[in-house]
């Protein structure tokens, strides 16, 4: 019911390996992908659900396989592909030179700074009425699923599905990704963020103190 | 779309195996059909390696830490007060404070891939995108801390903070001690990346 990118609470990862003083961008090509990926969505022929999915769609062996920019490099050609924008033959290297119809588009470097910092609010005003209260207790869904679109893009992650936790803040209503990625609209509905005892999430908990908390969108949610 | 047998695999298939040379072509075709241009990418990357960085974040917590209107404006409303400072845009639309005590550790991971607060603290160090992180910090943070050369007390609670959707978090350590009279330009520079994460701690004054 879930992909490869859902990986919380997994087991085998083996140890963090903290660097001391990584520079911002490793390699040169770290930050070229980076900076290609950016100014391609500045054409705006996607959102940052579609984006999101489009790496996690990625096959699992490749997901696996691929360094973090290598993902994003090879979604984003997939990306191009699928909305038209390039075909095959271009990312081969064996299509033409031409001028492209969305060339207008194309982010200046005198725009970058302001792009930047406009950012993407993703809260929306909606008519979903919130129904949840900072306090009261619910479960999240089980399994997690995306219920629109079978195999879809979802954000509450397989370790939460079917947990009883208690809504700590409530954040407006925010576009629903499970809608967007798939450009069925922005559906947006309240986003809370929801706390557990990390007791309720894994079979040894580390210290019963201990906690998670995720942002899950309403219709993740039910009264406990 | 007709069928082509040709076409059968996903398009990144098509790009050089090699990553390096993978991003050089799709830069190529991208440039050449004029979808981007280099010098846009070029201002992109000197933004996030030399003006969008943690001393943002460090110059928010150590006013945190000497001014208590400025510490309550941004429990209650992180967005706009950071927005006040010039701390705005791309992955910092929806921004939540949370301040570490000595009975509760506050950790940030994003376990379904990368989200981070990009105008506070730049772009995510390597480890923090990595499966280990990704897959362990929720599960056994205390086991991932000690990996940073963190150790909590038993009675200190640790809340992981998963960012599963668009609101992004700060964590403020605490001040060290021995910190009395510093200015705010002496106080974020103890306040490191990692302990705006919730892996590290503010460093201690020498």
């Amino acid at each position: 019911m879930t992909r490869i990118h859902d990986m919380g609470g997994r087991f085998g990862d083996g140890p963090v390996n903290p660097e001391v003083d990584e520079p911002v961008f490793k390699e040169d090509w770290h930050a070229r992908a980076l900076a290609v990926t950016l100014a391609a969505g500045a054409l705006g022929q996607w959102n940052i659900d579609i984006s999101r999915h489009s790496r996690e769609r990625l096959p699992a062996a490749d997901y696996a396989r691929f360094s973090y920019y290598e993902k994003w490099i090879k979604a984003l050609a997939n990306l191009l592909v699928e909305n038209g924008i390039l075909s095959h033959e271009d990312i081969a290297g064996k299509g033409s030179k031409d001028p492209h119809p969305l060339a207008e588009r194309a982010m200046k470097a005198e725009n970058v700074p302001t792009a930047l910092r406009r950012g993407g609010p993703a809260d929306r005003p909606s008519d979903v009425e919130q129904i949840f209260q900072i306090g009261q207790r619910i479960r999240t869904r089980r399994p997690t699923a995306n219920h629109l679109v079978d195999g879809g893009h979802t954000r509450l992650p397989a370790y939460a599905a079917g947990a009883e936790g208690v809504i700590l803040m409530h954040h407006g209503a925010h576009v629903l990704p499970d809608s967007n990625a798939h450009g069925l609209g922005e559906a947006p509905e309240p986003l809370y963020t929801v706390v557990f005892a990390a007791s309720e999430l894994w079979a040894n908990a580390e210290n019963p103190k201990d906690e998670v908390t995720l942002d899950l969108w309403q219709s993740y949610l039910e009264p406990a | 779309m007709p069928h082509d047998h040709a076409h059968d695999d996903p398009a990144h298939t098509l790009l050089p195996s090699d990553p390096a040379l993978a991003v050089k072509a799709l830069e190529t075709v991208l440039s050449d059909k004029g979808l981007i241009e280099p010098g846009a990418l070029d201002a992109i990357i000197d933004t996030y390696e030399n003006d969008i960085g943690p001393k943002n974040g460090a110059a928010v917590v150590a006013k945190a830490w000497v001014d208590d209107g400025f510490r309550e404006a941004l429990l209650q409303d992180a967005t706009e007060t950071v927005r006040a400072l010039g701390y705005y845009g791309r992955q910092g639309e929806h921004m939540v404070a949370v301040v570490n005590t000595p009975e509760t550790h506050n950790m940030v991971v994003c376990t379904l891939c990368s989200c981070y607060p990009w105008p506070l603290l730049g772009i995510p160090p390597g480890w923090y995108k990595s499966d280990a992180y990704r897959s362990r910090a929720v599960r056994e943070p205390r086991k991932v801390l000690a990996e940073f050369g963190v150790t909590l007390p038993e009675d200190t609670a640790v809340r992981v903070w998963d960012s599963t959707a668009e609101v992004r978090y700060l964590v403020i350590p605490m001040r060290p001690e021995g910190t009395e009279g510093m200015s705010e330009e002496e106080l974020a520079a103890l306040v490191t990346r990692d302990s705006m994460i919730g892996t590290g701690l503010a460093k201690v004054p020498s």
